[in-house]
């Protein structure tokens, strides 16, 4: 129940006169209160996806940057293949699409009351709060690897400065260094991006600095489109790029951002760049609104993605656990839209109807050879569940004129994504 | 005096706005995460609201059946079911 709603049934028999009228203009002016956290993906294409279902919503997006810098893509800066721009993005033209953008953090949810307190001091009521804050590292995970240790070793996790650091480093390293990348246990933002990030810093080594190695160091046994980048991988970068499993012991334990070394249980590794992807949980905002649970991610309803934790309050995008649907930039636009759709649903008082999602992801191995990995979701025992017999890799064996062409669709996507969530 | 009548035309504007949208039919919003919407964001990959609702529908089955060249296509329509095909189809259709 709308808190409206409560409150004209609260005003009783005294109020009965006044109510309709009062209720009418209310209802000429909005047609609910949607309050957002986050401008990226998932909270800025919900933003759009909820206007153009309902032009009446009210919709605020509590943003604090001017700018967004997508990660999609953002390996081909590191490699020098790209410029940081073509990764930027800002919300000017959210205004025309009925949105009101608030710069500012958010930092208190009040889930009784419905109620987001800003760091400015302002408070915004909502009928629906919308969490999309993206991850955060874990500065506490990997002992050695703080916010200190990340200028030295920069994990350009989360694209911008981290990104161009990376890419300095790489460039101002002499022939014949050695790359060493430490590669996190599951869940993280965006699985196949090691594996892109390590193929594409290859080929810059490959056709910049031949004599260099590439070692990755990884906490697990298993990736994503494993088959198809460990065959490119054969095929492109023989000798310059190693891959250590979990069971070879590539597991990081510890770092020394001093030293430039990182430590596995059998041996110490001297890197001359190094590049730590940290372990990863949701925003933080998300344990301020109460909706994370203890492994710092946020179990949310398959079919409206409301918090399991707090009603009222949906999260969307990597800072929630949806079942089988990866931490990417589509399945963060995906969850926006379905999750709008739910939003408009539930002000006005339908059931939520049944959602497909779909998840596609690009990678790319090297310029103009790309490979992708689909799946369509629906939710079974209330998970977010892969359908049996759809999706999966492209093929194995697939000629380099598909490579080529995956590669196109590739730049196709991020073009039609970005437009989609940021006009 | 101006102001005041694009104020009353801004209301009247509103006042006559649908509430919502048609219903999406499952998964059709999903086409928009590659597919641009409109041809002034044209790419490689085609623009797809707006074409002939058969039209989707035989391509769709093509891809579906290995009849028709494809890269992620064939993979995506095999989690749908042919209802669900037409449903999408007769939405995108109606998009413009």
């Amino acid at each position: 129940m709308s808190p409206r709603t409560r409150r004209q049934l609260l005003q009783g028999s005294a109020g009965l006169l006044a109510t309709p009228l009062v209720a009418r203009t209310a209802a000429a002016q909005s047609a609910g209160r949607v309050v957002i956290i986050g401008g990226g993906f998932a909270g800025a294409g919900c933003a759009r996806a909820l206007r153009q279902i309902a032009p009446k919503i009210e919709v605020k997006l509590i943003e604090p940057s001017a700018t967004y810098t997508a990660c999609p893509f953002s390996n081909e800066v590191v490699a020098g293949l790209r410029d940081i721009d073509a990764q930027q993005f800002d919300y000017k033209t959210f205004r025309s699409a009925g949105i009101d953008v608030v710069r500012d953090n958010a930092t208190a949810v009040d889930a009784a009351a419905r109620r987001v307190t800003l760091a400015g001091g302002d408070t915004l009521s909502y009928d629906r709060l919308v969490v999309a804050p993206g991850i955060d590292l874990r500065w506490d995970a990997l002992p050695g690897y703080d916010e200190r240790a990340a200028v030295r070793m920069p994990h350009a996790w989360k694209a911008g400065e981290q990104t161009l650091l990376l890419r300095r480093q790489l460039e101002a390293m002499a022939d014949g260094g050695t790359v060493v990348m430490s590669v996190p246990a599951n869940p993280y933002r965006c699985p196949p991006g090691p594996y892109e990030r390590a193929s594409l810093i290859a080929y810059y080594l490959k056709t910049q600095k031949p004599r260099s190695k590439l070692l990755i160091l990884d906490a697990k046994d298993a990736f994503s489109k494993q088959r198809l980048f460990t065959a490119a991988w054969a095929a492109l970068y023989p000798k310059l790029l190693e891959w250590v499993p979990l069971s070879s012991g590539g597991k990081v334990n510890s770092v020394d951002a001093m030293k430039y070394t990182l430590t596995t249980d059998f041996d110490t590794y001297k890197a001359d760049v190094a590049n730590v992807i940290p372990p990863q949980r949701a925003g933080r905002i998300a344990e301020i609104a109460g909706v994370a649970d203890r492994t710092g991610w946020c179990p949310v309803d398959a079919v409206t993605f409301e918090s399991k934790l707090q009603p009222g309050i949906h999260v969307i995008g990597d800072a929630a656990i949806a079942g089988g649907m990866p931490k990417s930039a589509f399945a963060a636009n995906a969850q926006g839209k379905i999750c709008a759709d739910a939003i408009v649903h539930l002000l006005e008082g339908r059931e939520p109807t049944e959602p497909r999602l779909i998840n596609t992801c690009y990678s790319i191995v090297a310029p103009g050879y790309g490979i992708s990995i689909a799946a369509v979701y629906r939710p079974a025992n209330g998970q977010l569940t892969e359908i049996e017999g759809a999706g999966g890799i492209s093929p194995l064996n697939a000629s380099l004129s598909m490579r080529r062409l995956e590669a196109e669709y590739a730049d196709a996507w991020f073009k039609t994504i970005t437009t989609d969530t940021f006009g | 005096m101006k102001g005041r009548a694009s104020l009353v035309t801004l209301a009247l504007l509103a006042a006559s706005m649908p509430a919502r949208a048609a219903d999406a039919p499952a998964g059709a919003t999903m086409c928009s995460g590659c597919h641009p919407r409109t041809g002034s964001a044209a790419t490689s990959i085609p623009v797809i609201n707006g074409r002939d609702a058969a039209e989707i529908v035989t391509i769709m089955e093509q891809f579906r059946g290995g009849k028709r060249p494809a890269t992620v296509m064939d993979r995506i329509t095999k989690g749908f079911a042919p209802d669900e095909v037409q449903a999408i189809a007769t939405w995108l259709a109606e998009q413009k």
